[in-house]
C-alpha cells in the first residue's frame, strides 16, 4: 500500500507542479483582481477621499441612480444584440460558401477574414473616413440614393448603427474560421445518404448542418458575446463615447471613471457589474443552454 | 436560380469587405490634395509614408510591437504546454475544480479587469514596462483548451514507448507531444499574435514613454494629433504602417494559417 499511495503523491505533486506557472498568473490577474475590486468597490476612493474609506453600498446606490450607467449598460446590450446574432449568421454562411470548391475560394476566404488581423485602432481610422460626413465614402455613396447630408457618428440613433456595422465587418470572418473547422468534422456519408434521400439543400442544411455545428455555434457565441463587451479601442479614436453618451459602453465607461475621473471606488463597482454580466451568461451557457457541447 | 444569387451575394459581399482596405491603401499613396477628391487620377506617391515615418517613432513601436507578441507567445506557449499536458494525461486531486477555475479566465478576461490589474501592476512596480503589458497574458486558459484538446487524442502507446527508451517526463512532453500537435501550436500562435498586435486599450492604459508604447498605442497618438479629417493621407498612410507587415505575414502564410485552424480541433 506504501508504494502505491507514494506514486499516488507523485503523480499529485507533479501535476501541481504543472500547473503552477498558469496558475501563479491566473491567480495574479484574473482571481485577485476580482477580489480586490469587490473590497475597493464598497469603499470611497476618489479624488476628494486621499485615504479610501468603506463606505457601505454608496458606490452601488449612486450607480443605479446614475443616467449613464443604465446608458451604456442599455448601449453595450443593443451593442450585443446587434452584433452576436449578425456577425454569427454571417460567419456561418461565409463558412458555408468557402467551403464549397468554387472559383476564387482562397480570394474570397481571404477578403472574408482579414479584417480579423487588422487592429481595432487602425480599423476606427479607416471606418472614421468612411463614416465623414460630405467627404467619406458612405457620403458618396448615400448621395446616389439622394441621401448624401446624414451624419453617421454625430447623431445619436445613426452612430449605434454605425458602431455595429463595423464591428460586424470585423469579426465575422473570425467566426467564418471555426464553422470552416467544425464543417470538417461532418461526415461526407451524411451528405450523400441525403442527397439519395432527394432532400432540398435547404432542409439538409437544417436537418443535417446546422445541428451538428451547435456546439461550434455555442463556442462563438461566447467568444461573440464576450467581445460585445470588450470592444471599445474604437471609441477612442471615433466618438469617445458620444454624442451625448449614445455611443458608450460599458468598459469605455469604466475607463473614463477611473483614468479621466479617477473615482477608484465607482470604477470597481462597475466592474464587479461587468464580472457579474459576463459569469451570468457563462453559468447560463455551462448549466443550461449547453448540453451538447463538452469540454471532456 | 437561389445558388446563383447567393453566389453573386457572397462574392458581393468579398467586394464590400475587401473595401476599407482598397481605400485606405489608395488614400495612403496618393498626394494629399487629391485624398478626399474621388477622381481616378494614375497618381502615386511615397511622400505620405516617408512624412509620416519621420514625423513619429514608428521604428521604436514596431520594435516595441514586436518583443511584446513574441515575448507573450514564448512564455504562453510555455506555460499552456505544461498545464495542458496536466489535465489531459494526469489524474490528481483538484482537477476538475482547476479546470472551472481556467474556465473562469475565458469568461472574465484580463481586457475587462483594466482598472484592477492596473493597480496590481502599480503594486508591482510595473507600470510603465513592457513586461507590465505582456503579463497579464501569460496564462492562456485558451490555450491550455486547445493543447489539451488535441494531448487527449495523442495515444497513451507512444508515451509508454518513449519510456520505455528511457525518456524523461521533458523528453516525452518534448519529442511526442510538441510535434504532434504542431498544427494547434500554429492556430494558437495566429490567435495570440494578431490579439496582441491588435491589443491596444491595455498598453494606453499602462505605458506613457516611447520606449514602451506599442504600435496601436503609437497610431492613435499620432492620428489625434491631427485636427479631425484634415489630414487623410497621412493617417491613411500611418495605419498602412501598422497593419501592413500582419497583413503580409497572413497573406504569405494563409493557408497554412487556416489549414492549422481548421485540424487543430478548434470545436
Amino acid at each position: 500500500m506504501g508504494l502505491e499511495h507514494r506514486a499516488k503523491w507523485r503523480i499529485n505533486i507533479y501535476a501541481w507542479l504543472l500547473l503552477l506557472p498558469s496558475l501563479i498568473f491566473l491567480v495574479l490577474f484574473t482571481f485577485y483582481p476580482v477580489l480586490q475590486t469587490v473590497i475597493l468597490s464598497f469603499y470611497q476612493a476618489d479624488l476628494g477621499s486621499p485615504e479610501p474609506f468603506f463606505n457601505g453600498g454608496d458606490n452601488y446606490r449612486i450607480m443605479l441612480e446614475d443616467d449613464v450607467f443604465w446608458k451604456v449598460l442599455t448601449n453595450n446590450l443593443w451593442f450585443a444584440l446587434g452584433t452576436v446574432p449578425t456577425s454569427i449568421a454571417l460567419g456561418l454562411a461565409m463558412a458555408l460558401f468557402a467551403n464549397k470548391a468554387l472559383r476564387g475560394k482562397g480570394f474570397v476566404r481571404t477578403a472574408y477574414f482579414y479584417p480579423t488581423v487588422v487592429p481595432m485602432i487602425a480599423v476606427a481610422n479607416i471606418w472614421l473616413f468612411i463614416y465623414t460626413p460630405e467627404y467619406g465614402a458612405l457620403s458618396h455613396v448615400m448621395e446616389w440614393f439622394g441621401h448624401g447630408g446624414m451624419n453617421w457618428l454625430g447623431d445619436r440613433t445613426n452612430v449605434m448603427f454605425a458602431m455595429i456595422f463595423m464591428v460586424i465587418w470585423k469579426e465575422a470572418g473570425y467566426f467564418m474560421i471555426f464553422y470552416l473547422a467544425g464543417l470538417q468534422n461532418i461526415s461526407k456519408e451524411l451528405y450523400e445518404s441525403a442527397s439519395m434521400d432527394g432532400a432540398k439543400p435547404w432542409t439538409v442544411f437544417r436537418r443535417v448542418t446546422f445541428p451538428l455545428l451547435m456546439p461550434t455555434t455555442m463556442f462563438v457565441l461566447i467568444i461573440a458575446f464576450t467581445n460585445s463587451f470588450k470592444l471599445v479601442d474604437h471609441l477612442v479614436i471615433m466618438t469617445k463615447g458620444g454624442p451625448d453618451n449614445a455611443s458608450n459602453l460599458l468598459l469605455y465607461y469604466i475607463y473614463e471613471t477611473a483614468f479621466s475621473f479617477w473615482d477608484q471606488g465607482m470604477a470597481s463597482a462597475l466592474t464587479v457589474v461587468m464580472v457579474v454580466i459576463l459569469l451570468l451568461v457563462a453559468a447560463i451557457q455551462f448549466f443550461g443552454l449547453d448540453k451538447k457541447i463538452h469540454y471532456n | 436560380m437561389f445558388r446563383k444569387i447567393t453566389g453573386v451575394a457572397m462574392y458581393g459581399l468579398a467586394a464590400l469587405w475587401l473595401f476599407p482596405l482598397v481605400w485606405a491603401f489608395w488614400t495612403a499613396f496618393r498626394p494629399r490634395e487629391l485624398a478626399i477628391s474621388w477622381t481616378l487620377s494614375p497618381d502615386f506617391t511615397l511622400d505620405n509614408v516617408i512624412k509620416v515615418w519621420n514625423a513619429a517613432p514608428f521604428a521604436q513601436y514596431y520594435l516595441n510591437t514586436f518583443l511584446i507578441v513574441t515575448g507573450v507567445l514564448a512564455v504562453q506557449i510555455v506555460t499552456a504546454t505544461l498545464a495542458a499536458y496536466a489535465f489531459a494525461k494526469l489524474r490528481f486531486w483538484g482537477r476538475d475544480a482547476l479546470f472551472i477555475l481556467f474556465l473562469v479566465q475565458l469568461m472574465v478576461p484580463a481586457d475587462i479587469l483594466i482598472f484592477p490589474n492596473y493597480n496590481v501592476l502599480r503594486d508591482l512596480s510595473l507600470l510603465d514596462t513592457k513586461l507590465g503589458i505582456m503579463m497579464p497574458y501569460f496564462a492562456s486558459a485558451f490555450g491550455v483548451f486547445l493543447l489539451r484538446q488535441t494531448f487527449k487524442t495523442i495515444p497513451h502507446e507512444l508515451e509508454e514507448a518513449a519510456r520505455m527508451e528511457g525518456c524523461s517526463w521533458w523528453q516525452i512532453l518534448w519529442r511526442v507531444y510538441v510535434p504532434l500537435a504542431r498544427p494547434t501550436y500554429i492556430a494558437f500562435g495566429l490567435v495570440s499574435v494578431s490579439y496582441h498586435w491588435n491589443n491596444f486599450m491595455w498598453p494606453l492604459i499602462v505605458t506613457n514613454s516611447v520606449e514602451n508604447r506599442p504600435l496601436t498605442v503609437g497610431l492613435a497618438i499620432f492620428a489625434q494629433s491631427f485636427e479631425t479629417g484634415a489630414q487623410w493621407a497621412e493617417v491613411s498612410a500611418a495605419t498602412v504602417m501598422v497593419i501592413f507587415p500582419l497583413l503580409l505575414a497572413f497573406l504569405l502564410f494563409q493557408r497554412q494559417f487556416i489549414n492549422s485552424f481548421i485540424h487543430s480541433g478548434v470545436k
